[in-house]
C-alpha cells in the first residue's frame, strides 16, 4: 500500500521536468543537421531546400492566407469524413458484436469490401462524384470505416465472458450490461481502431486531394510541384507529419481520460 | 497439491491417536438426519433438492442428487475435479438450468438478491472503482437511496473501507477477493454460494479469508454452500461436509465441533484424514 501511495512521488523525483520535451529531441536534431548540411552545401537546394527556406515559404503562404485556407479545407474534409465513416463503422461493429443475426447478415459482405484497396476506387469515385467535396468525403469515410468496424467488433467479442456472467448473476438488464460491462470492456480495442483510422484518414485525404481537388494541402503540394516550388512541397510534407502527430496526441489524450483504470494507461 | 502434502500428516495421526479416529468414525456413522434445529435466529434460506440431474450432451454430470439443507447451515461440498460439485453449485445459484429434478427454497420466496455467488476469480469490473464494484451487488436496489451507504458498510465488513476509491488493479489477490465478498454480501443475501473462492490465494491469505468467511457467516446468518477441493478448509469451516462422487452424494458428514475451531487440532485432522481416505480411494495414492 505504501509503495503504491509513494509511486507518484517517485515518478516526480526520477523524471525531470524536461520530460515533455524529450520526444522532440530527435526531430529537432534532424532539423539542425539538415540545416547545417544545407548551409555547408552538402545538399543541393534542388533536392532538399534548407529548413530555413521551407520556413520562409511557409511564412509567405501563411501571410497570404493560402496556407491557413488549405489546412482548414483539409482539416474539415478529414473530420467530416472521419465522423461519417467512424460512426457507421462503430454502429456496424456494435451491431455485429452484439447480434448473431446482424453478424451473419453483414460480416461476410463487409469482409469482402474490406479487401478492396479503397484508393483503387478513385477512378470510379471521380466518375461518380467528379472532383466535388463528396468524392473526398466518401473516400475518407470508406477508409476510416474498416479499422473502426473491425476493432469495435473485436473489442466487443473479446469482453471477458466471466464478467458478463457476473453482470447477469447480479441482475443487470441488457442496457446496464452494455453500459457497465461490454462497452467499457471493448473501449481499449475501440481506441486502437480509432488510432489506425486517424492514420488512414490523412493518407486517404492527401492522396485524394493530390489526384482530384482544387483546394487543400494535397492540392497545394501538387500545384507547387508543377511550378517547381520544392520548398512548398517539403512544407506540405512537414505539415502532414505535424497534423498526424496532433491527431495521434488527441486520441491518446482521450485514451488517458477514459482508460485511467487500465494499468497500461495510468502510468504516463 | 495441498491435499497431497497434508496426507502424510493425517496418516501419522492415524497411528498416534486411534481413539480420535474412532471418535471421527462415530461422527460419520451417526449420519444424523440432515435437518438439525438451528441454534440461533437465522434469516438464511432452507434448500431442498430432489432428484437433480444435469447432463451436458451425453455426459451426465449429476445423476440424481437429493439434498436438504436447513436454513443457516454452513455446508461444504468436496470431491475430485470433474465430480460435478461446481455444476451442483451453479444449478443452486441459478447459473445453469437442471436437466431434470427440482431445487426449492422451502416455503420462503427467494428474490434474485437473496441468492449470491462468489466465484473462484474476483470478477471485479476493472473500470469501476472499488465502491462501485460493491454497488453492483445491490442488483435492482442499486439506484435506491442509501445504496452508497450500504456498499460502504459492506466494504467495512471486509476491512477495506479505505480502498473505496481505488481501481481494482492496484489491489492484491486477497483484497480483490474481499471486495468480491463485499459485493456478494451487500444485498444481504440469504443464501451464499462459494465456488472455490479461496483456491487461487496463497496459504496465509487463505487462512485469513477463511476466518473472515466464518465471521461474516456467523454475523449475517445466511445459508452458506462452499465448494472446495481443500478438505482441511471444508472441515474447518462447515457444519456438514458432502462428498460427491460420480455425480451423487457419496458421504454426508456432520462436523459437530465447537467454533471457533482450532486449526490443526487432532479432531479436525482425523476427520480430514478419513474424508481424504474416502476421496482418494483404497490403496497407495499420491
Amino acid at each position: 500500500m505504501s509503495l503504491i501511495e509513494s509511486l507518484p512521488k517517485v515518478r516526480k523525483l526520477t523524471v525531470p521536468k524536461a520530460d515533455g520535451l524529450l520526444p522532440w529531441l530527435v526531430p529537432l536534431a534532424i532539423l539542425l543537421i539538415w540545416q547545417a548540411a544545407s548551409v555547408a552545401g552538402l545538399v543541393s537546394p534542388r533536392v532538399l531546400p534548407a529548413p530555413s527556406d521551407v520556413a520562409r515559404a511557409g511564412w509567405k503562404l501563411l501571410w497570404s492566407g493560402e496556407l491557413g485556407r488549405n489546412i482548414w479545407v483539409s482539416f474539415w474534409r478529414a473530420s467530416i469524413g472521419f465522423l461519417i465513416g467512424g460512426s457507421i463503422g462503430f454502429a456496424f461493429g456494435l451491431a455485429n458484436g452484439l447480434s448473431q443475426l446482424s453478424s451473419k447478415l453483414t460480416d461476410t459482405t463487409l469482409q469482402m469490401i474490406r479487401n478492396v484497396p479503397h484508393l483503387a476506387l478513385i477512378p470510379l469515385v471521380i466518375l461518380w462524384f467528379g472532383i466535388d467535396e463528396s468524392a473526398k468525403l466518401f473516400l475518407v469515410a470508406l477508409g476510416v470505416f474498416f479499422p473502426v468496424y473491425l476493432n469495435t467488433l473485436h473489442g466487443i467479442r473479446t469482453v471477458d465472458p466471466q464478467l458478463i456472467e457476473m453482470g447477469r448473476v447480479y441482475g443487470m438488464t441488457d442496457g446496464e450490461l452494455f453500459r457497465r460491462v461490454i462497452f467499457p470492456g471493448a473501449l481499449p480495442s475501440i481506441f486502437v481502431g480509432l488510432r489506425f483510422a486517424l492514420g488512414i484518414m490523412w493518407l486517404t485525404l492527401i492522396v485524394a486531394e493530390t489526384i482530384a481537388a482544387s483546394s487543400g494541402l494535397g492540392y497545394m503540394a501538387m500545384q507547387a510541384r508543377e511550378f517547381m516550388q520544392i520548398d512548398v512541397v517539403v512544407l506540405s510534407i512537414l505539415i502532414y507529419a505535424l497534423l498526424g502527430k496532433v491527431a495521434d496526441s488527441a486520441s491518446r489524450l482521450l485514451e488517458r481520460l477514459t482508460l485511467s483504470w487500465h494499468p497500461a494507461f495510468s502510468k504516463h | 497439491m495441498q491435499q497431497v502434502l497434508r496426507l502424510p500428516v493425517s496418516r501419522t495421526e492415524v497411528i498416534d491417536a486411534p481413539d480420535v479416529i474412532r471418535q471421527a468414525e462415530a461422527f460419520r456413522s451417526q449420519r444424523k438426519p440432515s435437518v438439525t434445529p438451528a441454534k440461533f435466529e437465522t434469516r438464511g434460506l432452507p434448500l431442498v433438492i430432489r432428484d437433480l440431474r444435469k447432463a451436458f450432451g451425453d455426459n451426465e454430470v449429476l445423476r440424481g442428487v437429493d439434498l436438504e439443507i436447513p436454513a443457516g447451515q454452513f455446508v461444504a461440498i468436496v470431491g475430485q475435479s470433474g465430480c460435478g460439485k461446481s455444476t451442483l453449485l451453479r444449478l443452486i445459484a441459478g447459473l445453469d438450468k437442471p436437466t431434470s429434478g427440482t431445487i426449492s427454497f422451502g416455503d420462503a420466496e427467494a428474490r434474485a438478491e437473496d441468492i449470491r455467488v462468489m466465484f473462484q476469480e474476483p470478477r471485479l469490473l476493472p473500470w469501476a472503482r472499488v465502491l462501485s464494484n460493491v454497488e453492483v451487488g445491490l442488483g435492482r436496489d442499486r439506484k435506491a437511496a442509501g445504496a452508497h451507504e450500504r456498499a460502504r458498510q459492506a466494504l467495512e465488513e471486509v476491512g477495506l473501507a479505505e480502498k473505496r476509491d481505488q481501481w481494482p488493479s492496484v489491489l492484491s489477490g486477497g483484497q480483490k477477493q474481499r471486495v468480491a465478498l463485499a459485493r456478494a454480501l451487500v444485498s444481504g443475501p440469504r443464501l451464499l454460494a462459494f465456488d472455490e473462492p479461496l483456491g487461487a490465494l496463497d496459504a496465509l491469505t487463505r487462512i485469513a479469508m477463511q476466518r473472515l468467511l466464518e465471521r461474516v457467516w456467523a454475523d449475517q446468518t445466511f445459508t452458506a454452500i462452499l465448494v472446495t477441493h481443500d478438505v482441511a478448509e471444508a472441515v474447518a469451516l462447515a457444519d456438514r461436509v458432502l462428498v460427491i462422487e460420480n455425480g451423487r452424494i457419496a458421504e454426508d458428514i456432520t462436523v459437530d465441533l465447537p467454533r471457533p475451531r482450532q486449526r490443526g487440532s487432532a479432531e479436525l485432522a482425523a476427520l480430514e484424514g478419513s474424508i481424504l481416505g474416502q476421496l482418494l480411494g483404497p490403496g497407495p495414492t499420491g
